[in-house]
């Protein structure tokens, strides 16, 4: 292959006669090691395109959503071209015809979509409906139409939780560059080449219904055309500049949006792509700096206005409209060369010409051999706006090489080449006090597995303790496998991902991932069974309701390893129990410590537990302690939550970290250099994730009175940002009772 | 070999350059009224560790204080338990973490105390008044020796950050700030200059111990007593 729009290119290698973005990029990227000083100033038309798009904030914030399109169930090419301001727009493309004006996807579930139209007052029109219910089954009836009766009941006692049975399983990442660097009909003839490998002699059902994924994808692919073409775009043909690079990616990120309404939807690691066609228009004199931040300006402003429409109860799981739009940014390649370019630090100062926000959700990918200026550039403007996430580049790149991104929160894949299928999480605080119980529920007294022999001692001894919780866990991967079989089954067929597919290679590696919720508090009430004294309260049906704890016990999150081993060792045995099962597709089991702000829901689906913890408390958020009980400081905690193994949760473990200004240091320069220091130090531990926070307590409170006040003030929960103001009262007292360190 | 130590801090980033691992070691003889830990004058102490102990604490926090930070003794006077840290900073040394001593320098220089010299990268000395007369009713000892440790350091090309707390009333008089100001301008390793403003916030540890606290009555010291005396000093480093 040859385009005049790949002119000074360096075209050695294989790139330009497979699809090969990696080896485009390894050829033609500009390592930057410098600082910050070259960076320019938002441009007047940014400042005035952004303007309207933060009055359109304000209108949406006083109606919960500005407004529905309650017909059209959005598919690629559903909507005429919508603009903000076409003068002002250097990038287009909305999901709708109008700004935050959501879709409804009705292939998810016509339920979801009629119980969140009537949220805002909205009623889906009547056709529409009608099709849904009659005429077109949807991923939610699909899955509900095998569910066996022992799924059904660990899903509604809350066992396993957040099944994205009702929603999009999102978190696959569409390698949106591909559509940049080869223009979309090169990509359709590979894709019919796949299909040429597909014409078997031996006409398997796997290979029938890979067919006609690849058959969907293509159809897909063509529809990305006529989407572009409507806005005056023919997107047949590689990008021949920056502009055009970045039209085209954000066209196919639209696309996917407009096609799913997954979980997560992110847009993977195009920034240092994108910055190989900068530097050519550059060198080239064609652009100016000036012009370059204004298109990632621009580029990121569209991101910031992806918008799905979604039910009440959703929002209480995941909080504040969030959409993972999850950039990663920086990294170290195989070669010891830096993936850092002028354009990671371009995009990360968007947060400074457009102000903090939420998404896309800036996700550093932190070396300990990542040049000091963009150290020190990240952990500045996380010291000014608290809206960057930080992830182990030196331990994800062991097994997945140089180009994968991060989906969602944590959960890494190569970017093209792998996918996953997500599984929410299993509530482990539930499954033990279930092994207490005998399988009982310990609110309501429902028999939910199959009955156990309950523990009846007075006091709980650690060995008998230990043997039921692991038979409990057994019965609960068995479950939760089950039910993840189902989900993706059904998903696959009436909810596939043909266009984000369309953007990956024929055979990708898939994964289980499912999750943990609760471990702090499995650890630290085993700890407190094996190092205190704990006392069964019994109701007169027998069942255990709560616990008296006599004596001290090591609590997770002070560097102990009485209790972090303990944690290690259930993630270790979760892990081996879901590896007993078969997968759909063989897809290979991984497990993730990550709630999102999820804690707060499954805290209140939880009673008490043998640590302490009363019922309906929230959890500690992912991998954090329980909130107030990381006494030792920064440090220590950090050194606990390292211990978790990533080799046994390769999906990924989250830690929210918050720490007030002053304690890092008494001037910028100094705090930078601390928190340089602590993430260096943290990701050396091999620690995988951390939400960076700066911020004083009575800021926050603050902002809770006057939300007013505070329309873009963001804040890193679990694997995301959200703006603080749009989280529940309940949400937000969960994230100011959160430790806030003031020492080391 | 054994140390006695008060506590552990599990990282300051206050008490010398980047995140510090912090040991207070148990013991002083000066007697400073407005000493902010004095629960750690007495030489009987409750805790002894031993250089193995302490230096495999350190190493769990190794990947944080490496390449920009260290490890801080303070106390307590560290000089007083010359021999301890002295096995601790030579293996300390082997693994190239930084090492810094917060100290009076009120002692005598014996070849031990030369021997650690050699092994410190940086030492904190608090002068406590460069006027005598006002260094022995503070703390109970003549300054004599502690200056003349700083122009030990300075002579062995030793890094220093030097340190006064200023005390209204006793330890800013306009004098002795200019005097002090020549003392640090004819010594050339001075790296850092800090006035510190006295606080009364160790005062409960005093009424721990059923002692009265001797500065009662004295006010704390504020932004403007720092600016002026800075202004007294001007020494810009």
């Amino acid at each position: 292959m040859d385009f005049k729009q790949w002119a000074g290119f360096d075209k050695s290698g294989e790139w330009t006669n497979e699809i090969d973005v990696r080896g485009f990029i390894q050829r033609n990227y500009t390592p930057y090691e410098e600082d910050d000083s070259f960076l320019a100033d938002a441009t007047s038309k940014t400042k005035k395109l952004w303007d309207k798009v933060l009055k359109l904030y304000e209108q949406e914030r006083e109606k919960g959503v500005l407004d529905v399109d309650f017909k059209t169930p959005s598919t690629i090419n559903a909507y005429e071209a919508g603009y903000i301001d076409k003068e002002l727009e250097e990038i287009v493309g909305l999901q709708t015809d109008a700004p935050l004006k959501r879709a409804i996807m009705p292939n998810g579930g016509i339920k979801i979509v009629e119980k969140s139209c009537q949220a805002y007052g909205y009623k889906v029109d009547e056709e529409t409906d009608y099709i849904y219910n009659n005429l077109r089954r949807t991923h939610n009836d699909g899955v509900f139409s095998v569910y066996t009766p022992d799924i059904r009941a660990a899903r509604s006692s809350h066992l396993i939780t957040g099944l994205p049975d009702g929603y999009g399983r999102g978190r696959i990442i569409g390698d949106y560059r591909r559509i940049a660097l080869y223009g979309v009909d090169v990509l359709i003839e590979k894709k019919k080449e796949d299909l040429e490998i597909l014409n078997t002699d031996e006409f398997t059902e796997d290979v029938i219904k890979e067919r006609e994924e690849i058959h969907d994808q293509i159809l897909a692919l063509e529809e990305l055309k006529k989407m572009a073409l409507k806005y005056g775009y023919d997107i047949s043909c590689p990008a021949s500049n920056a502009k055009e690079a970045i039209q085209w990616l954000y066209f196919g990120y639209l696309a996917a949006t407009k096609d799913q309404n997954g979980a997560a939807m992110s847009i993977g690691r195009t920034s240092t792509f994108l910055d190989i066609y900068i530097q050519r228009d550059l060198d080239n004199n064609v652009i100016t700096e000036e012009q370059a931040q204004e298109l990632m300006d621009h580029f990121v402003m569209k991101l910031r206005m992806i918008r799905f429409l979604r039910t009440p109860e959703y929002n209480e799981l995941f909080s504040g409209d969030p959409v993972w739009v999850t950039e990663s940014i920086g990294g170290m390649g195989i070669d010891g060369r830096t993936l850092v370019t002028k354009n990671s630090f371009r995009i990360l100062h968007t947060l400074t010409t457009l102000g903090p926000a939420p998404e896309p959700n800036l996700t550093v990918l932190w070396s300990n051999n990542l040049p000091e200026g963009f150290k020190r550039y990240a952990t500045k403007m996380s010291i000014k706006t608290s809206s960057i996430q930080y992830e182990n580049d030196d331990l994800m790149r062991i097994t997945l090489g140089d180009d994968y991104g991060i989906a969602c929160c944590v959960s890494a894949m190569k970017i093209g080449k792998q996918m996953q299928f997500f599984g929410a999480r299993a509530n482990l605080a539930k499954t033990l006090l279930y092994a207490i119980n005998g399988g009982r529920d310990e609110k309501t007294g429902k028999q939910v597995t199959p009955k156990y022999e309950a523990i009846t001692s007075e006091y709980l001894d650690y060995d008998e303790v230990m043997q039921k919780f692991d038979q409990m866990m057994d019965y609960v991967a068995k479950i939760y496998i089950k039910a993840l079989n189902a989900i993706h089954y059904m998903h696959d067929k009436y909810s596939y991902e043909a266009f984000e597919m369309a953007l990956h290679d024929k055979d990708v590696i898939r994964t289980m991932a499912c999750g943990i919720a609760g471990l702090s508090v499995v650890a630290d009430s085993l700890s407190a069974i094996k190092y205190a004294k704990v006392k069964v309260i019994r109701d007169e049906t027998g069942l255990a309701t709560d616990y008296i704890i006599d004596g001290e016990f090591p609590k997770y999150g002070n560097d102990d390893d009485r209790v972090d081993s303990i944690a290690v060792s259930v993630i270790k045995t979760f892990l081996k129990k879901l590896q007993k099962h078969t997968t759909y597709r063989g897809a290979k089991h991984t497990l993730s410590v990550l709630t999102i702000t999820s804690n707060v829901v499954y805290g209140k689906a939880t009673g008490n537990t043998p640590d302490g913890r009363k019922a309906g408390e929230p959890f500690g958020p992912g991998a954090n302690p329980l909130h107030g009980r990381d006494t030792n400081g920064i440090v220590a905690v950090m050194n606990s939550v390292a211990k978790l193994p990533y080799e046994y949760a390769e999906d990924g473990i989250s830690y929210t970290f918050s720490v007030t200004p002053g304690t890092l240091g008494n001037n910028l320069n100094k705090q930078i250099d601390n928190l340089v220091s602590l993430l260096d130090g943290y990701f050396k531990q091999t620690g995988h994730h951390i939400n960076v926070n700066v911020f004083d307590r009575a800021l926050l409170e603050d902002a809770m009175e006057h939300p007013e006040k505070y329309p873009q003030l963001t804040i890193r929960v679990s694997g995301y940002a959200v703006n603080f103001v749009k989280l529940t009262r309940e949400q937000q007292l969960d994230v100011i009772n959160r430790t806030i360190h003031e020492k080391f | 070999m054994k140390g006695k130590i008060h506590s552990f801090e599990s990282l300051g980033a206050v008490d010398g350059p980047g995140i510090r691992f912090v040991i207070f070691m148990q013991g002083c003889a000066l007697k400073c009224k407005y000493c902010q830990n004095r629960d750690t004058w007495s030489m009987d102490s409750k805790k002894e560790y031993e250089v193995d102990e302490v230096f495999s604490t350190i190493m769990k926090y190794k990947n944080y204080i490496v390449p920009n930070g260290g490890v801080t003794i303070s106390g307590g006077e560290p000089l007083l338990q010359v021999d301890f840290l002295i096995e601790l900073f030579k293996r300390l040394k082997k693994e190239k973490i930084h090492t810094c001593i917060d100290t009076s320098g009120s002692v005598d220089i014996t070849p031990k105390i030369e021997e650690l010299v050699n092994l410190t990268d940086l030492f904190l000395l608090d002068i406590k008044c460069i006027n005598d007369k006002v260094c022995k009713d503070l703390t109970g000892v003549s300054n004599k020796k502690e200056l003349e440790f700083a122009k030990y350091l300075d002579e062995n090309n030793k890094n220093m950050w030097i340190r006064q707390v200023l005390v209204p009333t006793i330890t800013d008089n306009e004098e002795d700030l200019v005097n002090l100001s020549l003392f640090i301008k004819s010594l050339k390793n001075v790296e850092k200059f800090e006035l510190l403003k006295y606080h009364d916030l160790g005062k409960f540890k005093w009424k721990n111990l059923n002692l009265k606290y001797p500065l009662k009555g004295y006010r704390t010291a504020t932004d403007e007593d720092i600016i002026r005396a800075k202004n007294i000093m001007k020494v810009e480093i």
